[in-house]
């Protein structure tokens, strides 16, 4: 695992290969990627995808990591989870193209900002929009595999119940993760039985679910730019000291 | 067609990095035009342009402007008046340098 | 160069021979910007024309409506490699506007609403070589694409032709503007590939 201290190679390039995919959801898979010379990451954390045509055409893509690395026969193995983007250049080849033991360009981690530490014992939200969920997965993840107490909130919003990402290790760990609550806010379709009508995320599910600002919490708001900017502006508004509201903002870049 | 959008410093991190070995997206700046003082992952980034744009989130005045060419990288940073970054922990500073 | 990732294509593109060096061919029309989307109300929007003697040339919206207007059908070379062919376009050619501005200068430069500036040889903007535009495709020019009006100069890279243009100023010497102090090319042809300083 990567620490402040390690000595800081210049981030280049490495070839990773594809190992294995998972469907997470009609529009969303993880990608398993063997890197030979990964040298570890913290919760949070992203990698540059570069994708070369034949004729040296390139585009690359930032994804957030899932999860902590894990050792495969081969090396080591780290995952991103992609969604797909509508028109988009790279999702589509990375969902329905991308075989398996096929090369990928992979530049990594980086981030230095938006992560968790896993020795941090304060209290944690995280606000998920759409995909946004990536990297907050990663740090539920982290959290469970060191065995941290650090109380764990996330507000997940999403726009029907099929668009949950993650959904069965989510029920599961919000059962058995113990420390970890879980709230959804679905803005288009509520699933069965859901009390309330779909909305979009407001003061009510940051104030319900989220923890107060006297707790003194880390927050971590993740998704789409004006979802984040939205979700910002409600946990500052509630009192909450921005130096402690992490955001990272995802959106098509091309 | 939605509007198109910035990212945050956080994406720096990546096109930085080939420059510099320390990690700017943990660093803080203060803008020359309007003096506030934050993370530079807080930046306003446009990176679907010629090149990579980095505005202040107070003013949106511009504080990093990148342009990578095939062999060789531009870094404007007149807008920025300084970056504050963290080292690891020394004894023996202030001193010279 | 490293590896191919295999079955991957990128956005539509071909080469063609009738290209800049270096170019794609793209049926889409890229959207890229430098900061946020400005928003100009007609009822302000101006255009200035400002000499290098101090006088000054504006002309309102419906001024500029007034003028005789062009249907230039042109290429356009984006520096970031997306080339599109026949694009058509309607606004008023500079040969009009600086019909009546009397100057000794040689270059230009080029400032939009938000704090965009590009310059350019002033023997550039003239010779039915460039025009202020302000409907693509038969539509009004959306905000994204520089719309109220945009400059329209194809003979050089993209990055030339500003959006949401708000002026000229004429000098007598060339002031690079925002990209070009930021490593692009001082003039920027095409077909020399003149994409950074140096080249």
């Amino acid at each position: 695992m990567a620490t402040s201290t390690q000595r800081r190679t210049p981030n280049r390039w490495q070839v990773g290969r594809l190992v294995e995919r998972r469907v997470e959801t009609p529009t969303a898979q993880t990608l398993v990627l063997e890197v030979p010379d990964w040298p570890g990451h913290l919760p949070g954390q992203h990698v540059d995808l570069r994708l070369t045509a034949s004729d040296g055409y390139q585009a690359a893509r930032s994804y957030s990591i899932a999860g902590p690395a894990v050792d495969g026969p081969n090396g080591p193995r780290i995952e991103v989870t992609v969604q797909r983007v509508h028109d988009g250049e790279v999702s589509p080849y990375l969902l329905d193209v991308f075989g398996a033991g096929d090369p990928v360009e992979v530049r990594g981690p980086l981030g230095g900002w938006f992560i968790w530490r896993p020795e941090e014992t304060a209290p944690v939200q995280l606000v998920a929009g759409g995909s946004g969920v990536v990297p907050l997965m990663a740090m539920i993840r982290a959290r469970r595999a060191v065995g941290s107490k650090a109380p764990f909130r996330l507000i997940y919003s999403v726009r029907t119940p099929g668009d949950v990402i993650y959904a069965d290790e989510l029920r599961r760990r919000g059962r058995d993760d113990f420390g970890l609550d879980i709230a959804y806010v679905y803005t288009r379709e509520a699933p069965e039985g859901w009390r309330g009508e779909p909305h979009r995320i407001g003061l009510p599910d940051v104030n319900t679910h989220g923890w107060p600002p006297d707790l003194e919490p880390l927050t971590y708001v993740c998704g789409p730019t004006a979802f984040v900017e939205t979700v910002a502006d409600l946990l500052v508004g509630l009192g909450h000291p921005s130096r402690r509201v992490k955001t990272e903002r995802f959106g098509p870049t091309g | 067609m939605t509007e198109m959008s910035y990212l945050d410093g956080n994406m720096l991190d990546g096109p930085m990095r080939e420059l510099f070995t320390v990690d700017l997206s943990s660093a803080m700046g203060r803008c020359e035009n309007c003096g506030m003082t934050g993370s530079m992952a807080s930046l306003h980034v446009y990176s679907h342009a010629p090149g990579l744009v980095a505005r202040c989130p107070s003013c949106e005045e511009v504080m990093v402007r990148l342009v990578r060419g095939p062999d060789r990288a531009w870094l404007d940073m007149r807008g920025t008046t300084y970056l504050q970054v963290p080292m690891p922990m020394e004894q023996t500073f202030p001193g010279p340098l | 160069m490293g590896i191919v990732s295999p079955g991957f294509q990128g956005r539509p593109r071909t080469q063609e021979p009738a290209l800049p060096p270096g170019q794609y061919l793209t049926e889409d029309f890229p959207v890229l910007s430098a900061g946020p989307t400005p928003r100009v109300s007609l009822d302000t929007w101006e255009f200035v024309i400002s000499a290098e003697n101090g006088s000054e040339h504006r002309w309102s919206w419906q001024e500029l409506m007034a003028l005789p207007q062009e249907t230039p059908m042109v290429d356009i070379h984006c520096v970031t490699r997306w080339s599109k062919l026949g694009t058509n376009w309607q606004g008023v050619s500079l040969d009009t506007l600086l019909a009546d501005v009397d100057t000794g200068a040689h270059f230009a430069l080029a400032h939009s609403y938000g704090g965009y500036t590009t310059n350019l040889p002033l023997d550039d903007l003239r010779g039915g070589q460039a025009w202020v535009v302000h409907t693509f495709d038969g539509a009004p020019l959306p905000a994204e694409h520089g719309g109220p009006a945009r400059l329209l100069v194809p003979h050089l890279y993209f990055w030339k032709s500003a959006k949401w243009v708000r002026g000229l100023r004429l000098k007598t010497m060339d002031e690079p503007g925002f990209w070009e102090t930021a490593g692009y090319h001082d003039y920027g042809d095409p077909w020399r590939e003149q994409r950074y300083q140096g080249d």
